[in-house]
């Protein structure tokens, strides 16, 4: 809606904050490769394999408890960061910069 | 019993203090300190009601059943909040601005405040979240036969139906009184959601306890507990890829649309800034909330008896293990777990119902007038608190008729299936501006449609409402048409299935519908102001157009809905802000948007919309409305065009005037010349007769000299008096002064008479006519005519002086029937620099053969121009040669009727 064209380069500061908003939209796409990637552990074979004890083909519940708590503490650690340096002042002008990114790539 | 009168006698104190807590917290934000209130943390905390009594019981259930699946109900919520940049952060944006109530409010204002979506979707909402409802009074029921189970083993009953009746009302009451404490949905409820907070901490505080009791004290330690879970049946990760993902997805989408979560997330949002906190804080959360899950299922497996519930391994080890402290903690977490999420979801469910369908019908009922008698303000709060009650009942109707009897973690599954069909018209509706009504419509239904013949119909259960028979064979015995494998889809398990299904179909729909119809002008303008948010986030309304609406009837109005006081500050606000003493502003379009969003905070936008235009008259913002702010645009632009019209006009004026100025100029500078030229050619021969005329009067002469002087005299005095004729002659053909005297002749004896009266008939000069040609009958004024003939020929007489000077006369016509006369000799003709000037006043080509003063040309294109014709110098002939144009001689019938 805004009329001004959007400047094709912005400044240092207003760069980083964008730089941060892109990666607050990917770091959910990482979350999701992170997350669905014990799938790949599972050969095809062990799913139908018999329910007991570890044996060495099949992917153990507390391997994949392990990863994925982990992998649920950096990702929430990661978006705590970004959202941090996504500060206040910088809200004003989020929308406006992803606005002139978008439009200006 | 004596364990259970404990634990009655616990749980009201926990509500007691529940209830001083909210109170107080009330209380302070009445006051306005209490900036803790407002701190991101407690945001974060009361998102938490995500987490309810099924995932405090019921995770562990899920995890003992299907291992480490259940972990997809939190990671779909924790992709959804580290993804908040996407969709959240617009949703809060778009519900501040809009002061949106509900997800229905939402939906309905998105889509041109449509009460029909609106209505739906509260029906929906109430169907999805009824089921989830009977769940956590089922799960507080349970809990509480646990204990009495533990006190009195040889099998004490406690009374599952007074059980689950008295938390119902209790839940009722506590809902109520701090849920409809004030009408305005979109003000924050600081005591309840504090209260919310506060439940949080203790279900985390209580799971965690017990999971930390359980590793370590049941367990023997981590590494223990860890091969404790390699020895049970969990010990494989042996999920169904479809339904890792399926369910992650279900309960992202879930996440976002059910009903109290918008509540939590958009209404009760304070800042938007708390959701950057929320963007960590919660997934932490949920994390913490999931850690011991696994390993408290795999440790109730192996410790309790076969055929213990498994949903209820949270609450029945610690009492197995005889720590009945950690256990009435471990009752308290479910218990806040079940109360803070049906508290929420009946606040939301009943300011939908409210909102959207009792206001509503209350309006229509009390007829077109909404300034009539009555509180509104007591008919919504009592519409709210009714609903608030109906919704509770209807929780526990469904507890009693499905007997309790399902797994909670199936309930909620099917409970998050049917509210993620809100998704495509949610998500469209945000990011898409074609979203269209009808399509959201079309997709909501479509996507119900299948959830309830998929899953939520045959989940009471073969034969208890869908026959066995469709289940089997399909709808009217078509094989694709089975319930739970629909189109042969058999590979998927049915909650997975039916989300595939219903939200395929419902996307496809809803996309579709939208590319096809048309939306109208509202839905327009919503979509324009909900998809570009961050482009104007301040918020405007569409046009309500002033004049109609009288303000004390919507003092009246406002009066009734938001309290006397509130609203009498914001029309006396707006009265100062207009500049008007008094407290009633005008009704300006501005005004009306302003109240009709501090309304819509009450009783929903369709409703405050609808209330207003009732006063305003006008029920939706139609097409005339648009026309109107249409109309204005074009009037305003019209305006100025026409000022642009006149400013052009006035330069063309001005252009005209410069013009004639410079025209006058020109003239001016002509009559100068023309003065200095007249009395040059009057002081000449004056300058003679005076000269010679002194002559004579000397005397002393001899007869002949006295004779030449005369003549000479007489000479000059004729040619003075020729020259005042022309002048005089041609002063009166400037002036138009001239009157014609049109006669019938013969061009033949014009020219003839011309040739004679010029002199050129004496034979010196060679004429050549066709005579032939020259029959020709003018209507004319002849005498003018041959008097321009005359001037020509004798000019030709004048300059042709050649030894055999010769002049042919040719009549002709052009194709407009003039008659042509061309005058052609064979001197030496008019040098090109002077053919552009000889018609003007006293162009002569030659200073010494002047024989008149000049001005015989121009009398001549003067007489030929008031005759209707013209006369021109032809160049490019051997001499001189000059075309007379006569017009045709009218018919007769045109001359009599002139």
């Amino acid at each position: 809606m805004s009329t001004e064209p959007a400047p094709l380069f912005v400044g240092r500061r207003d760069y980083y904050l964008r730089r941060m908003a892109d990666a607050a939209r990917l770091l959910p796409i990482l979350g999701v490769g992170l997350f669905m990637f014990p799938l790949f552990w599972i050969a095809p074979e062990t799913v139908s394999s018999e329910i007991g004890g570890p044996d060495d083909r099949s992917v153990r519940t507390v391997a994949v408890m392990v990863y994925l708590f982990v992998v649920w503490i950096v990702l929430a650690a990661v978006s705590g960061l970004i959202s941090r340096k996504l500060g206040d002042e910088s809200h004003m002008q989020q929308s406006r910069g992803l606005g002139g990114e978008r439009t200006g790539g | 019993m004596e364990i259970v009168n404990v634990l009655v006698l616990v749980s009201l104190g926990y509500v007691a203090f529940l209830f001083l807590v909210a109170f107080a917290a009330d209380r302070a934000a009445q006051m306005g300190h209490a900036r803790w209130l407002h701190s991101p943390l407690i945001y974060t905390l009361s998102l938490s009601i995500y987490c309810t009594a099924w995932t405090f019981y019921g995770a562990v259930g899920f995890a003992a059943r299907s291992g480490l699946e259940f972990v997809t109900i939190y990671l779909g919520p924790t992709l959804v909040m580290i993804g908040w940049w996407w969709t959240l952060r617009k949703m809060v944006r778009v519900g501040r601005s809009q002061r949106v109530t509900s997800i229905a409010d939402l939906l309905s204002s998105r889509f041109g405040k449509s009460n029909t979506l609106a209505v739906f979707v509260t029906i929906f909402a109430v169907i999805g979240t009824t089921p989830y409802i009977a769940l956590q009074l089922q799960s507080v029921t349970l809990s509480y036969a646990a204990f009495a189970e533990a006190g009195r083993p040889d099998g004490g009953q406690i009374n599952e139906v007074t059980t689950s009746f008295w938390v119902a009302a209790g839940l009722a009451i506590f809902t109520i009184l701090f849920g409809t404490r004030n009408l305005d949905a979109n003000e924050r409820h600081h005591g309840l959601v504090m209260a919310i907070a506060l439940e949080a901490i203790v279900k985390l505080f209580a799971l965690l306890a017990v999971g930390i009791f359980v590793v370590w004290s049941l367990g023997g330690g981590l590494t223990e507990t860890l091969a404790r879970i390699d020895a049970s049946t969990l010990a494989d990760f042996e999920v169904p890829g479809s339904r890792w993902v399926g369910l992650t997805l279900l309960s992202a989408a879930a996440f976002m649309c059910l009903p109290r979560m918008f509540q939590v997330l958009v209404v009760e949002n304070e800042h938007e800034g708390h959701l950057r906190t929320a963007s960590w804080a919660f997934p932490a959360y949920l994390m913490l909330m999931s850690l011991f899950v696994v390993p408290i299922a795999a440790i109730g497996l192996d410790l309790m008896p076969a055929g213990a519930n498994p949903d209820m391994f949270v609450l029945t080890l610690p009492l197995m293990a005889g720590q009945e402290g950690l256990a009435i903690l471990s009752f308290l977490g479910g218990f806040s777990s079940a109360t803070s999420m049906v508290i929420v979801a009946a606040i939301a469910l009943s300011t939908m119902v409210s909102n959207h369908v009792v206001m509503p019908v209350w309006l229509w009922m009390t007829g077109d007038s909404a300034v009539m008698s009555g509180d509104v303000r007591q008919v919504a709060l009592r519409a709210r608190r009714l609903s608030i009650a109906v919704i509770l009942f209807l929780g526990y109707l469904y507890f009693r008729l499905s007997g309790g009897g399902a797994a909670l973690a199936a309930i909620g599954l099917i409970s998050f299936v049917g509210v993620a069909q809100f998704l495509p018209a949610l998500v469209g509706g945000l990011l898409w501006r074609g979203a269209n009504r009808r399509g959201a419509l079309a997709g909501l239904a479509v996507g119900f449609a299948i959830w309830a013949f998929c899953l939520f119909l045959p989940s009471f259960g073969p034969s208890a409402i869908l026959p066995q028979t469709v289940l089997d064979h399909g709808a009217w015995g078509i094989g694709a048409f089975r319930p739970q494998a629909l189109f042969g889809v058999t590979s998927l398990d049915p909650v997975v299935h039916a989300f595939m299904w219903s939200l395929s179909f419902n996307t496809l729909v809803f996309v579709t519908v939208s590319l096809v119809t048309f939306p109208e002008p509202a839905e327009r303008l919503q979509g324009a102001q909900f998809v570009n948010v961050f482009d104007h986030s301040a918020p405007t309304s569409r046009g309500w157009s002033a004049g109609m609406a009288q303000s004390e009837d919507l003092l009246i109005m406002a009066q009734r809905i938001m309290g006397a006081r509130e609203a009498q500050a914001l029309f006396s606000a707006a009265a100062r802000d207009q500049a008007l003493a008094g407290n009633l502003p005008e009704t300006t379009p501005d005004f009306l948007a302003r109240l009709e969003r501090a309304l819509a905070g009450s009783v929903g936008a369709a409703t405050a919309h609808a209330m207003i235009s009732q006063i305003v008259g006008r029920a939706v913002v139609s097409v005339q409305d648009l026309m109107a702010v249409a109309d204005e645009t074009a009037q305003i632009m019209e305006y100025s065009s026409r000022l642009e019209a006149k400013t052009e006009e006035q330069e063309r004026t001005a252009r005209q005037l410069r013009q004639a100025n410079d025209k006058l100029t020109q003239i001016s500078v002509q009559k100068d010349a023309f003065l200095s030229q007249i009395s040059h050619e009057l002081r000449t021969p004056m300058t003679s007769i005076r000269a010679f005329s002194e002559i004579l009067r000397e005397g002393g002469l001899s007869k002949d000299e006295s004779a030449k002087y005369a003549t000479i005299i007489h000479d000059e005095a004729i040619r003075l008096t020729r020259l005042l004729d022309d002048l005089l002659d041609l002063s009166v053909l400037e002036n138009a002064q001239i009157v014609l005297n049109l006669q019938q002749g013969q061009l033949y004896e014009l020219l003839d008479r011309a040739i004679a009266a010029a002199g050129l008939a004496d034979g010196r000069f060679k004429v050549t006519r066709d005579t032939a040609r020259e029959q020709i009958e003018l209507y004319t004024d002849l005498d003018r005519l041959s008097q321009v003939f005359i001037n020509v020929i004798a000019n030709s007489g004048k300059y042709c002086d050649v030894s055999d000077p010769r002049l042919s006369i040719d009549v002709s016509s052009d194709a407009e029937g003039r008659i042509l006369v061309d005058f052609n000799d064979n001197g030496p003709g008019i040098p090109a620099d002077k053919q552009a000037t000889i018609f003007e006043k006293f162009a002569r080509v030659s200073e010494t053969k002047a024989g008149g003063a000049g001005l015989g040309l121009a009398i001549c294109r003067e007489i030929m121009t008031r005759l209707g014709g013209g006369i021109a110098y032809m160049p490019g002939q051997s001499g001189a040669s000059f075309r007379v144009t006569i017009p045709a001689a009218e018919p007769v019938s045109v001359r009599a009727a002139q």
